[in-house]
């Protein structure tokens, strides 16, 4: 090498300039490739097999209906079912069955996520609140929250107070235990590495503790929809009154009391397919994009 | 003794050292339960002066890292006294980026904790990735990154701090030996670039002489000052130099030494 014998500036310049090649092809090597999965591929892998579950199901179902299982009344049609779904279509109760119900859950999964939220900050970063009410909260996530609609009853009369009582009771223990499962996943080096930046107290929580305790959160909501949602269906099954309006609840609970059977398998359905909507539309997609935008979700 | 400080003081323009660690003993309580603390740290007395990259090496259980929290205030002593010049900047053998945030997220986040400004934050965080040769990495997710990049856009998420110490706790262990040498000379640049002093911990005795003006040597159990050498080798120095192999040879006997100790008891 002639570099030693001139002067250190343009030595230096000069090993700057290889260093600078050198890196560029090491980057090169060593990045991720990734791309997007064509639009046919989706179709065919997630879209197709559900389509043939469901297609199934109708398929076994007309065949027990033709084979006369059981008598009509406990067994309707598929196309029973559907007349019920189109006649309540046009006299134009099925959106407001759905709406009364979903309103009812939306609002109440809202309160809870609300209370559930700061709730679980303090059961995780507080270390008395925790010992104090931290079992307690787990315990009452296994507490069939059909169980707190007789008390709430009693306390709040049946009215809409009562119902959403009832979701809370159901929703907060699974938001707050599902932030407290988050924060405690937080590996130790976010923690610290925050803690050099500056990031300490509220600033701490904001900018490091909620985003990295993000994915145990969104699994805590995700939980506590499906809770809330389950407690409302329970409340409006048991209480059901003329001035509560007709959700899906009364609507299942009516078709039993008419011992019409195609509308007691309309509000099932109507319960379900609104479950699995909420999910499909907006958890899931939520779960997903956090996980990818981590590197977390590996996709085949 | 006394004398010579004073004068040493006159000679840096009487400019306080970046970090001062004086006298300064850690003990843990012991695992066991035997009870009684154990000594991790023995009366370290340390100045890094403005501007200067000291190495620390030492083997494992010498206690480095402790030192290092220490001085960089997620943990206090249980003796003596430490001070720094602001807050300083700290690198962790992981990157610790924030898989949340994009790279350059990554560092403007650093930058808002600092108190910029919304509008200076992007260009200046546009400017440290120029810095560490990633132009262009501002969208990328950290996992999209290599391992060698990662630890590139925590060095500039740390530049970002704005300190004038820089702490580096072995950042490039986990590294390929080619990334590893190319960081090394990355490193070297940038400390000229921007005058930082830098206190950087290693296990690795070729790694410390490559990068250093001073190398300290720690005992271990307890961690103390063993032995300090001063590297006049010029930059940019290469690992296959031969006075870095001569002086990494004397400085592994004398590591050896160290830890030979500890078997004969």
């Amino acid at each position: 090498m002639a570099g030693t014998d001139t002067d250190p500036a343009a030595r230096h310049a000069e090993a700057s300039q290889d260093l600078a090649g050198l890196e560029a092809g090491l980057d090169a090597l060593d990045t991720v490739q990734t791309g997007r999965t064509p639009l046919r591929e989706v179709l065919l892998r997630k879209v197709l097999p559900p389509v043939t579950a469901v297609v199934l199901v109708l398929v076994v179902w007309q065949v027990l209906v033709w084979a006369e299982v059981a008598p009509d009344y406990k067994l309707p049609a598929p196309s029973a079912v559907w007349d019920e779904v189109s006649e309540a279509w046009l006299q134009g109760t099925l959106l407001d069955y759905i709406w009364t119900s979903v309103s009812r859950g939306l609002l109440g999964f809202l309160l809870a996520l609300v209370i559930g939220t700061p709730l679980g900050l303090l059961v995780a970063r507080v270390r008395f609140v925790r010992a104090a009410i931290g079992p307690i909260l787990s315990g009452l996530q296994s507490l069939p929250s059909v169980a707190w609609v007789p008390p709430a009853v009693i306390w709040l009369g049946l009215n809409d107070r009562m119902m959403y009582a009832v979701i809370l009771l159901g929703a907060v223990p699974s938001i707050a235990n599902g932030l407290v499962a988050g924060v405690d996943q937080i590996p130790p080096l976010y923690l610290r590495a925050g803690r050099t930046l500056g990031a300490t107290g509220l600033r701490g929580a904001r900018h490091i503790v909620m985003p990295a305790a993000l994915p145990g959160y969104l699994a805590g909501l995700k939980q506590g929809w499906a809770f809330s949602w389950r407690s409302l269906m329970a409340a409006e099954i048991i209480a059901s009154s003329p001035d509560l309006g007709i959700g899906l609840g009364q609507l299942l609970e009516n078709g039993r009391n008419n011992s019409s059977m195609a509308q007691v398998f309309l509000a099932i359905l109507l319960i379900l397919v609104v479950g699995i909507a909420v999910d499909l539309l907006v958890f899931s997609p939520l779960e997903r994009r956090v996980l990818r935008g981590r590197g977390l979700l590996v996709s085949r | 003794m006394a004398t010579a400080t004073a004068e040493a003081a006159e000679d840096t323009g009487a400019a306080a050292p970046a970090a001062r660690v004086a006298h300064v003993s850690k003990s843990f309580p012991s695992p066991g339960a035997s009870g009684g603390d154990q000594l991790v740290l023995d009366d370290i007395t340390l100045d890094v002066a403005p501007g200067e990259f000291v190495t620390l090496l030492g083997a494992s259980g010498c206690g480095k890292s402790t030192l290092l929290n220490l001085v960089a205030g997620l943990d206090r002593p249980s003796a003596g006294t430490i001070s720094t010049d602001g807050r300083p900047a700290l690198m962790f053998q992981e990157h610790a980026l924030f898989p949340w945030l994009t790279a350059g997220q990554n560092i403007e986040l650093a930058l808002r904790l600092r108190g910029v400004a919304k509008p200076e934050r992007r260009p200046e965080a546009e400017r440290l990735l120029d810095l560490v040769r990633l132009r262009g990495a501002h969208g990328k997710r950290v996992h999209e990154l290599s391992g060698g990049m990662r630890q590139r856009v925590a060095l500039a998420r740390a530049l970002a701090q704005d300190s004038r110490l820089l702490l580096m706790d072995e950042p490039f262990a986990a590294l390929d030996a080619i990334t590893r040498d190319v960081l090394h000379d990355e490193l070297t640049r940038i400390w000229r670039e921007t005058g930082l002093s830098v206190l950087f911990v290693t296990h690795n005795v070729r790694e410390a002489v490559r990068l250093a003006q001073r190398v300290v040597l720690l005992s271990s159990r307890p961690g103390r000052i063993a032995r300090e050498w001063t590297v006049g080798i010029p930059q940019p120095r290469r690992l296959e130099d031969s006075a870095v192999a001569e002086l990494s040879a004397e400085i592994t006997e004398e590591l050896r030494r160290e830890i030979r100790r500890h078997g004969r008891h």
